[in-house]
This record gives structure tokens, sequence and C-alpha cells, in this order.
């Protein structure tokens, strides 16, 4: 098996040995059987003239609510893609374990993808698997379906898949914690740059839009984030947003349109980049 | 800045098997303003053992890993069995203990010996023989299949030992080995490198340790504030005699008019000459005497790495 395929496989080995993996399925039922039971509430509650709500209505809040769940859904991944890059190298260097592994015939650049590609095959089952049980417990409690959840799981693993190459490329560099915590920051910073692009849009100025421009291209989660909660809203949702205008662009929970075809082209652009820069960042540091 | 480590480079003249095991020019590496290792230049001949010596900071752990491609020098040379450091190709035929070592705490020691394995990489017919072999070797085959985050840090160097045997390498680097071992270990280790020099590999013993160098290299050079001091066989480099003398009665001025045979080792009433013919002892235990003092034991003995180490440290001072 080439290096980088036997690192990718040590790092899921690890990620499963210490429990991360067991512990993220028990935590993932927990949220999923009790989403479920809340939204089966939806169906039976009842309006101020004593009659449960009519169909569509039961959808729109169904909608509404999955989004307010998948939010957490990725800030779990990108918190755990973010703790777990972090000190994927830093922590290795700092206690020896990787001076025997670079002592054999292994290039570091397999070091670096061989650890990007294990943790995010397992962001990617994470974010599938997540999205499967949660979907399928709110069409059991609700009989509502997303109208694009494989674009949900693309757009949700593309989040996580962000902050953790953007943990691995501080773990080339700085301490565990260090890089984690920054890693964080920026994901929070993200969400809150794409806030202020949406008051931008709400304002209709171009200079406070910027910012959600500019912080999109720097760490693009926020709006890979918008496509994701795109990929939930169902079409008389978006009719109603499309009407309001700017203002109804102006929310970090909604989302008119897709993220544009140009913006996902940088978004892989921005991985080649993130990785190169880590490759780069390892071979040239003296351990 | 240049890649630290990989270079796939093209043999060079020499890349035979007759080349040194390593064979280093200048070597230099700075961080920043520190001068770590200032001009290491040597020849290791292939299936010896090979001792490095030097205090703590003198450049050591920095040469070996400018050897292992893990830093990159300031400025020289070096080749590993006859190929430039940073050759991928030449890892597969190298075995190496690092002073700081650690292995995956979550694998059991057969996975973490069949990690290095593919990694190394070697047949996957072979891995399980190589495998027993090597723990038997270190004394680690009832704990085999123990996660080694349950070894003790002795364990766990035995387990980086046994790593560094893995495919019979041709030149093997073993820094610091004994350093978390009991006295059993010590020796069991010093068995290993016997083993490893009677089979032609080369061992780069890097250590601190005089008591242990002195036992099993053939060669030693020894290195401070990066520079070599000294080097060449156990025999050239240990000709002189030590004498150990027991005295009371003596000033600090009068001990100083005794340098004149040599180095002195002054610990209090034990004054060791370093590097004294014996044929001057009378010459010295009258000129003690005529100072004023009270000889209670002369002993001559043969010269310690210890002594000579110590010695050539108090030159360097100078």
């Amino acid at each position: 098996m080439p290096p980088t395929l036997v690192i990718a496989r040590l790092t899921v080995q690890e990620t499963s040995r210490r429990r991360l993996i067991l512990a993220l399925i028990i935590l993932t039922l927990i949220v999923v059987g009790f989403s479920a039971w809340g939204f089966r509430k939806i169906t039976t509650v009842t309006n101020s003239s004593g009659s449960t709500l009519p169909p569509e209505q039961v959808a729109l809040i169904t909608s509404q609510l999955l989004i307010v769940v998948t939010f957490m859904y990725s800030g779990v991944l990108a918190l755990s893609a973010a703790v777990v890059a972090g000190p994927l190298i830093s922590s290795e260097v700092e206690s020896g374990l990787l001076l025997s592994i670079l002592a054999r015939p292994v290039r570091r650049s397999e070091v670096v993808i061989g650890k990007w590609l294990g943790l995010g095959v397992l962001v990617a089952i994470y974010a599938a698997g997540s999205a499967f049980l949660e979907i399928a417990a709110v069409d059991w409690a609700t009989g509502y379906v997303p109208p694009h959840p494989v674009q949900l799981v693309l757009y949700v693993g593309a989040e996580g898949l962000a902050l953790l190459s953007l943990g691995l490329l501080l773990s080339t560099r700085l301490s565990g914690i260090t890089g984690g915590v920054i890693a964080l920051v920026a994901w929070l910073m993200g969400w809150i740059g794409g806030v202020v692009g949406d008051v931008g849009t709400g304002l209709q100025n171009q200079a406070v839009e910027n910012v959600g421009v500019f912080s999109h291209l720097i760490l693009p989660t926020d709006l890979l984030w918008r496509g994701a909660i795109y990929a939930m809203e169902p079409d008389a949702f978006l009719a109603t947003l499309r009407a309001a205008g700017t203002v109804g662009r102006a929310n970090p929970f909604a989302a008119v349109d897709p993220p544009p075809v140009p913006f996902l082209a940088w978004v892989v652009v921005w991985f080649g980049l993130m990785l190169a820069l880590s490759i780069w960042s390892f071979r040239t540091r003296e351990i | 800045m240049t890649d630290v480590i990989e270079q796939v480079a093209a043999a060079p003249q020499g890349a035979a098997a007759g080349s040194p095991a390593i064979q280093t020019v200048n070597l230099s590496k700075r961080f920043g303003r520190t001068s770590a290792l200032a001009g290491l230049s040597m020849t290791v001949p292939r299936g010896e053992v090979f001792g490095f010596l030097g205090p703590n900071g003198a450049g050591k752990t920095t040469s070996v890993k400018l050897l292992l491609g893990l830093l990159k020098p300031t400025s020289g040379e070096a080749w590993l069995l006859g190929r430039p450091i940073g050759d991928l190709q030449t890892r597969r035929r190298i075995g190496y203990l690092p002073e700081l070592f650690r292995y995956q705490g979550w694998l059991s020691a057969r996975e973490v010996l069949a990690l290095h394995c593919e990694l190394a990489p070697l047949p996957r017919s072979s891995w399980k023989d190589e495998i027993t072999s090597a723990l038997d070797t270190v004394g680690l085959t009832d704990r085999a299949g123990d996660r080694v985050s349950t070894f003790s840090k002795g364990m766990q160097q035995r387990l980086g030992l046994a790593a560094a045997l893995l495919g019979e390498p041709e030149l093997v680097f073993l820094d610091e080995p004994t350093s978390a071992l009991d006295p059993v270990g010590r020796h069991d280790v010093r068995e290993i490198i016997r083993g490893l020099a009677s089979r032609g590999t080369a061992v780069f013993l890097n250590s601190h340790l005089l008591s242990e160098v002195e036992q099993v290299c053939d060669r030693v050079a020894v290195v401070d504030h990066g520079r070599v001091i000294a080097s060449g066989t156990m025999d050239e480099l240990l000709s002189g005699t030590a004498v150990k003398v027991r005295v009371t009665g003596l000033d600090d001025a009068e001990k100083a008019r005794l340098a004149s045979f040599g180095n002195i080792d002054d610990e209090g009433d034990q004054l060791t000459f370093t590097n004294l013919k014996p044929d001057r002892v009378p010459e010295l235990v009258a000129e003690i005497v005529g100072l004023g003092g009270n000889v209670f034991e002369v002993s001559p003995r043969h010269q310690t790495l210890e002594d000579r180490f110590l010695q050539l440290l108090e030159e360097e001072e100078k």
C-alpha cells in the first residue's frame, strides 16, 4: 500500500481506537432521536381554532427547524474537524512520533495528504451518515423531505473539509491548541463575515456587502453553509424570500440562490491551495 | 527556502557497496544565530560501531537529524551508504531509534512493527518473521499484543529499538538508546549492538554514557560546541594512563604547582592526573611530599573514556 494510504488508514484507525467515532455515533443517535420526537410534535400541535396544522404549514415549520438542526450538525462537524486537525501534525512532531516515520522512505507530502485523506473520509462519512439519519427521522415524523438532500450532504461535508484543511495547514506550524482555536475563530469570523455581508445586501451598501464576499473567498465555510440551507428550502419558502427582495436575502439562516458556479470553482481551487500550502509548510519545517 | 528533506538524487560516483556508511564534509547547521554544528567532517566505515560523544547541547542529535534528512544543513555535504543525505531510497536500508522515542499508543507492539515493515517497505511475506525476530531480540515477545500506551518508558524504548532493527538495515542510528533502560536493559542493548556489528551492520551510537560507548564502539568521535574535537579508534584515543592520588595537606596554590604533570581532576582529597605516563609517578609523589602533602594512596590505571573525555573538554575550554 502506498505510504499516503498507509497514513490515511492510520489516521482513521487512530480516531476509531480513541473512540471519537463511537462518541460521535452515540451523540448523533441521541440528537436524531430527540429531533424525531420534536418534529413529530409539529404534526400534533393545534392552532388557536383547535385543529392541527395544515400539511403546507407543517412542511414550512419543519424546513426551518431542519435548517437550525443542520446548523448544529455543521457546527459539530466544523468543531470536530478543527479540533482533530489542529494537532494532527504538530502533536506528532512535538511528541517525536513522526521522527521514526519520516526516517522511513516516506515523503512529507505523503504524510500531509494521507492525514487529510484519512480525516476527510471520516468527515464525508459523518456528513452523509448523520444527514441520512436526520432526514429519515424527519421524513418519518412529518413526511417532509428537503428538496435537495444530496447537495445538502455535499455542502455540509465540504464545510467540514474546509475546516479540516485549515486546521491541517495550521497544524504544520502551530501547536495543536493554537491551531484548533484559530480554526474555530476563523470559522465563526467567516460566519459573522457572511452575516455582515447580509446586512450590506439588506441595506444595499456595496462596501458592507463586499465584507461578506471577501470573507467567503478567504474561508468559504459560510457560503457552503448557505448552499446547504438552499438545499433544504422548499420552493414555496424560496418564492416568499424572492418576493421580499433584498430584505429576503439579509438572513443568515436563509439563501435565495445556490452558491454561484464560479464560487464553487474557487472552492475547489481553495482546497488545492490549502493542501499545497500545508505540504510546502511541512516540507520546509525542521523537526 | 528549499525543501528540507526529500530528494531522489542520482547515485554519485562511489555509491557502490564499498563506500563508507557515513561521510560528512564540513557539515554545518545554524538555528538563527546559534551554531548547532560547525563543520562536522567524519567518515564512518561500514560494519563498525561508531560512538558519537559529547556533552548535552554539543550537537549530537542535530547531527543525527541532519544525516537522516530531518533537518537541512546550513552548509556542507554528507552521504549515507554512498548516496546524498535526504535520498528516499537510502532510507530503506537504515534503522533509526530517535532520542525522543514515541510510538502510536493506540496500536499494539506488533502493529507498530507491522506499520514500520509497511513503510520500510519490506515484502509482506517477510513481516511475520521480521516482527517475531525483532520482538524476541528486544525481549518484548510476551507483550507483542499489548497496546503501546500500557508500556513503560523502557519498554517503549525497546520497541523503538525493535523497529530500528527491522529489515536487517545496513546502517542503524541509535540516539541515546539506553536512556530509559535499567542495567539489564543496557546490557541487552550492548549485546544487540554487538550482534549488529557481527553481521556487518554499521551502528552510529549517539550517547553520553561513556562506559557504554567504551564497551561496544570500535571508533569514536568527541564533539563539543558543534565541532569534532577528537576522533579515532579506542586504542588511539585511550593511549595514556590516569593516576589517582589520595592526598591531604595541599592548598589550591600547591595543587596548581602540580599542573606540570598534566590535567588534574580535583575532587578534594582525591586528585586524578589524566594522561600521565607511569614512569613519572615517582617524580609526582616526590613533588607532592616536597610540597608538604600527605600521600595515602597512589593508583595508576589505564585511562578510561571518561578520563579522556573530560580531558578533551577541559583542553577545549582553555
